[in-house]
């Protein structure tokens, strides 16, 4: 990269001085400058893809959220009528999958995230071949999903007296007969809320380390003149301010994470999960897209889904966003395209 | 003793570090617990997958029940290596496709200046927060409406759009010196052969990070094969997999169900620790501002 910089760079004068001359290349240039139709050439195939299979099944979701469509005749118009039915008349979604979803979140999502923070910045603390190892453990749960989860926690959490966890507390003399975990109503919804913190250290952990990472060194010694004591101060003051953009990443991957993740609970113990016990908004739409064919209800649902995602994520921007000009200098500053 | 400051990424090995991998050591050993079980489980003989009290390691490590998946998929109408090839070609596919797609709409957002420009990023940006699962249903209408079900591509399209994956490659490619492109136009370069010869060598490492995220949604995707293909020999690996976990429920199922656990993590795993060095490099570029 340097190679070439240093190669170019005595070229770039004589070249500036030939262009005006050149009316076909100061034309591209120009071009380059304003407004270049070639970038719809390179973005093209990707909007289009994107516009396809994300844009308009959105849109499509917000259609039919207002019909009666059982996915064989057409869908018939009616209004707002999922979503009176769903605030007004869904007791199982009121009743469980409302406060399943915000226990979850709040303990899967900013519990998560605020435990990626710490394990982050304490792993910085740490010399590179530690850190590294560390960190490769702590990511590789948010690798296992689907078969691999299924077969070991339905082990580990096995009703009878071979499952591991009964075989641990029976060791240990804290139950004396084995618990089944996976059907009962009171254990279903803590265990898919662990196995959701430990596959929460995903893209977002790795953000944060790669955030904290990353801050100007000098500012360390900096404020440790100024009398900075203590690593947490450090933290509060020097790391956290600096590392905002990441923050504000990790959040809204921990947003989306917390929202999205309905596989635990059904491949686990299934959907409908026993007395509705860990049922989930994800669960709820498949429940009824999948199960009942009743799939405008369940695009009204979809949509409330998105639009609390959306709405955390413009809380978590509302308050990690930098609101300060671009910075100069600096890693920021640098990163910064001032446009 | 004064405080020093900047003991963040130490070079080496001191003792205030004992303190923090004391802390976390503890946390550390609770996550890769479930991973050790697994690599253990897969090696274990039939009497100690059902030994009472359960083991946690291993004692006599078999291949048992790996020849044993082998031989129950010989049985079955679809050989297993069907599935292997299914998930093999949809994987790379995907891969190709997007990694492809994905850089240069990167470059174009990061380095082109076009009409419409700022409103692509926004919406991509927004879609970042998009929860796939929630609009399955009509996803799948436009697949039907496309002709797509029971074709290869039914497994591909749906997931070439990765608006993370371009996010982070975006947030890369703006870091490449405008000045280094400026000398390529100089020189004659057309945007295709900038994009070429001068992004695409420069953001190895994004494009690493890019292709982590797009393995690890095609190949534990079992949306794609349970949804929009009916047919079996369509199928992929990953769903075949899942089926046998759940299905089996029986005694000889078990130890199957745990080889083939490992067998669809360790290459999400081997991949990792391979780009990872890559991934911790586009991830300080990972912030959104």
């Amino acid at each position: 990269m340097s190679k070439s910089k240093l190669k170019t760079k005595p070229e770039q004068t004589p070249d500036a001085a030939a262009e005006v001359k050149k009316p076909k290349k100061r034309r591209n240039k120009i071009s380059r400058r304003e407004n270049n139709w070639h970038g719809w050439l390179f973005v093209g195939p990707y909007a289009v893809i994107f516009t396809i299979f994300i844009l308009v099944p959105v849109v499509l979701a917000a259609f039919l959220s207002f019909t009666n469509f059982n996915a064989i005749e057409m869908p018939d118009w009616v209004g707002f009528l999922n979503y009176i039915t769903l605030l007004t008349n869904d007791d199982v979604f009121m009743k469980y999958v409302l406060p399943n979803t915000v226990v979850y979140a709040v303990i899967v999502g900013v519990g998560g995230y605020i435990l990626s923070f710490i394990l982050a910045w304490a792993l910085c603390n740490l010399s590179s071949v530690p850190r590294t190892i560390c960190a490769l453990i702590l990511y590789s749960p948010s690798m296992t999903t689907g078969v691999a989860m299924t077969v070991l926690w339905k082990v580990i959490f096995s009703g009878d007296q071979s499952g591991l966890l009964n075989s641990w507390l029976m060791e240990l003399g804290i139950i004396t007969e084995p618990i089944i975990w996976l059907t009962s109503a009171d254990y279903v919804l803590p265990i898919v809320i662990i196995i959701g913190l430990w596959s929460s250290m995903g893209i977002g952990f790795l953000s944060m380390i790669a955030g904290i990472l990353n801050t100007d060194e000098t500012l360390y010694e900096a404020s440790s003149i100024d009398g900075i004591s203590n690593r947490f101060q450090e933290m509060i003051y020097i790391t956290i301010p600096q590392m905002k953009p990441q923050m504000l990443f990790a959040a809204v991957m921990a947003i989306v994470g917390a929202f999205q993740n309905g596989v635990i609970s059904s491949m686990l113990v299934g959907n409908p999960s026993p007395g509705y016990a860990s049922q989930l908004i994800v669960n709820h739409i498949e429940d009824y897209g999948f199960l009942r064919y009743e799939m405008g209800y369940a695009a009204a649902v979809s949509v409330v889904l998105l639009l609390i995602v959306q709405l955390f994520s413009k809380g978590a921007n509302a308050i990690l966003a930098d609101k300060e000009p671009v910075r100069k200098g600096g890693k920021h500053g640098v990163q910064r395209k001032a446009d | 003793m004064a405080y020093k400051g900047k003991r963040i990424n130490p070079r080496k090995f001191e003792r205030g570090q004992i303190k923090i991998l004391l802390i976390i050591l503890p946390l550390v050993i609770f996550m890769a617990m479930p991973i050790i079980f697994i690599i253990n489980h897969a090696f274990k003989p039939m009497e100690e997958l059902f030994a009472f009290p359960p083991t946690f390691f291993v004692r006599n490590a078999t291949m048992e029940n790996f020849t044993k998946l082998m031989k129950f998929s010989r049985t079955s109408s679809i050989p297993l290596s069907r599935y292997v090839f299914n998930s093999v070609a949809v994987t790379a596919l995907t891969m190709g496709l997007a990694l492809l797609l994905t850089t240069m709409a990167a470059f174009a957002l990061a380095k082109i200046k076009f009409k419409g420009r700022n409103m692509l990023v926004n919406i991509n940006q927004v879609a970042i927060m998009f929860v796939g699962t929630a609009v399955l249903i009509p996803r799948y209408l436009v697949i039907c409406e496309l002709g797509l079900i029971d074709s290869i591509l039914a497994h591909v399209l749906p997931l070439v759009a990765v608006p993370v994956a371009l996010f982070l490659v975006k947030q890369f490619v703006e870091q490449v010196p405008d000045s280094l492109l400026e000398a390529a136009y100089m020189d004659g370069a057309t945007d295709f052969q900038v994009y070429r010869k001068v992004i695409l060598p420069m953001i190895k490492p994004a494009v690493a990070t890019a292709s982590i995220l797009v393995f690890q949604q095609v190949w534990t995707n079992t949306e794609t094969s349970n949804y929009f293909i009916n047919e079996d020999g369509m199928k992929t690996l990953t769903f075949y997999m899942n089926s046998l976990a759940n299905a089996n429920n029986t005694v000889a199922g078990q130890g199957m169900a745990a080889a083939a656990s490992l067998i669809m993590f360790l290459p999400n795993l081997i991949l990792f620790i391979i780009l990872q060095r890559s991934v911790m490099n586009t991830m300080a570029s990972s912030g959104i501002k």
